[in-house]
């Protein structure tokens, strides 16, 4: 069986229905907020504009932050499994092949026959790429 | 001067600003009322935001306990073809535990926990092969490192929600502020093993296994013979020496036991080593790189410290000196499927071996090479 470089979503990463009212609320009346401040300008009230727009924007600004840390809990409840590559070597000519791990795959395994020289071939690598995230090197 | 007139004196001192609009009010009530919550239940506040940390890292650690006794489980039915549902026994093995013995007198602990260490293996490969009677050797050993990664995966899980529990129940601050402050470090652990399940499933080689990968690259395409416990030792010639590497058998998950096939190998000799030198997978420091190698003196080798005793015991005997390789990694890599960079630090270690023979050691002398670590995934 080849693995599976994805994975699947967890059920224990399902948002209770009643978090995502509670943000859907909010958003709603931080949104009515903002509506709300544009006719109070228009009107000529201005404190009650000024008060209006930052009630909005604190609710907007809130209720985002919060679908996101909820999208990061979903995001950060999956066990990542990295693809692992398997080397194929072949001890007699160097001819090489790199192919995804199959279950049963071990180094010095003898495999399949060699295109080239009809030798047996060996497993010689098994190995995980880690791609570092663009992170900045520390100076010490 | 009456009450009235002070409150009224004192209302206006701090609230009724000359010139100040409705909204600065409303915000200067806020700013009130924010310092007095601070200042009364700032505490109680932080208890509860720690308490909620806490509660968010417990869901992932039993989603990650619950993935990893479904994996083995999994894993158990497709290689193992048991008759019947191994469900109820897998959940009976994820509650073992091992009582180490007392150490009130520490004379001969080593013997008595080896003897306990010895009826654990032995009671696991048992468990394993009536739970999967269709594999064989090899994925007997997987099947019982993957039972042995969800069990400690179960073990981490119910430790933490003891704790969180116990904190949530007396409201004691401390107790949820000591899981909080470790929990970093409690994840990234409960996350390596997570990968590691799926990598002892697979039978994919580990990154504790870079110790057997030198050996395995140094002893093949030369016969090998089987020496106690569960390792294999072939006699290589390298730079004009005679050199027995020592492995642990793979690629089943394995270990062996280093420190009696060192004993067997010096025995087998009458102490007539020049030198030993032993090659494992070690903790880097954080700044350190990954697949970074270095040199020492000392046996290198982990686990509950049975090993390392014994191999000290007979260098002592016969005055050998012991020499270290050692291959840095983080506690992720070590039990993760190997990563380029540490199988790629195996050749570098070879190097240095040869370095070290060459300058510690004469042309016709003996020498042991002994590669430590999880041979899973890596033959010889």
């Amino acid at each position: 069986m080849v693995s599976k470089a994805s994975s699947e979503p967890s059920p224990a990463a399902r948002v209770s229905s009643f978090v995502l009212l509670a943000i859907f609320v909010m958003l709603v009346v931080a949104i009515m907020a903002l509506f709300l401040s544009y006719g109070a300008y228009v009107s000529g009230n201005y404190d009650v504009a000024a008060a209006l727009i930052i009630i909005g924007f604190i609710g907007v600004a809130a209720s985002s932050y919060v679908l996101f840390q909820t999208r990061q809990r979903l995001i950060r409840l999956r066990i990542e499994t990295p693809p692992i590559t398997t080397t194929i070597e072949c001890r007699k000519c160097g001819f090489k092949t790199v192919r995804e791990f199959q279950r049963g795959d071990y180094i010095f395994k003898e495999v399949d026959v060699c295109q080239k020289c009809n030798e047996k071939m060996l497993i010689t690598a098994i190995y995980r790429e880690v791609r570092e995230k663009g992170r900045k090197p520390f100076p010490f | 001067m009456n009450i009235a007139l002070m409150f009224t004196v004192l209302y206006s001192q701090l609230f009724d600003f000359p010139g100040w609009d409705i909204f600065s009010q409303v915000l200067m009530y806020a700013i009130y009322i924010f310092i007095f919550i601070s200042l009364f239940y700032g505490q109680r506040l932080q208890f509860h935001i720690w308490l909620k940390e806490v509660e968010g890292s417990l869901y992932k650690l039993k989603y990650i306990r619950d993935e990893g006794r479904r994996i083995a489980i999994e894993a158990i039915r497709e290689i193992g073809k048991p008759q019947t549902d191994p469900t109820p026994r897998v959940d009976r093995f994820l509650e073992y535990f091992t009582i180490t013995p007392q150490s009130l007198d520490p004379a001969g602990i080593v013997w008595k926990l080896e003897h306990i260490l010895d009826v654990r293996d032995a009671r696991f490969k048992d468990e394993v092969k009536l739970l999967a009677p269709s594999a064989d050797e090899t994925q007997v050993n997987n099947l019982e490192n993957t039972l042995e990664a969800a069990m400690a995966l179960n073990y981490i899980y119910k430790v933490i929600r003891h704790y969180f529990l116990l904190g949530k129940k007396t409201l004691s601050l401390y107790i949820i502020m000591q899981i909080q402050m470790i929990l970093p470090l409690v994840m990234r652990e409960a996350e390596a093993y997570a990968s590691a399940l799926k990598a002892f499933a697979y039978g994919q080689p580990i990154g504790d296994g870079v110790g057997a990968l030198v050996a395995a690259k140094l002893m093949h395409g030369y016969p090998v013979r089987k020496v106690p416990k569960d390792c294999v030792v072939a006699t290589v010639p390298i730079e004009g020496r005679t050199a027995y590497v020592i492995k642990a058998e793979g690629p089943g998950g394995n270990v062996g036991k280093p420190g009696d096939a060192i004993k067997t190998i010096i025995e087998e000799n009458e102490g007539k080593i020049a030198t030993i030198i032993m090659i494992d997978a070690a903790l880097k420091l954080e700044g350190e790189e990954v697949g970074e190698v270095a040199e020492g003196v000392g046996a290198a080798i982990g686990g509950p410290g049975v090993d390392q005793f014994k191999i000290e015991e007979t260098i002592l005997k016969y005055r050998i000196p012991i020499n270290a390789v050692i291959i840095k990694e983080d506690i992720g890599d070590a039990v993760s499927p190997m990563r380029r960079e540490i199988f790629e630090a195996a050749d570098k270690a070879i190097e240095r071996i040869k370095q070290l023979i060459l300058e510690k050691t004469k042309e016709g002398d003996k020498i042991i090479i002994c590669g430590v670590g999880n041979t899973i995934g890596i033959a010889q």
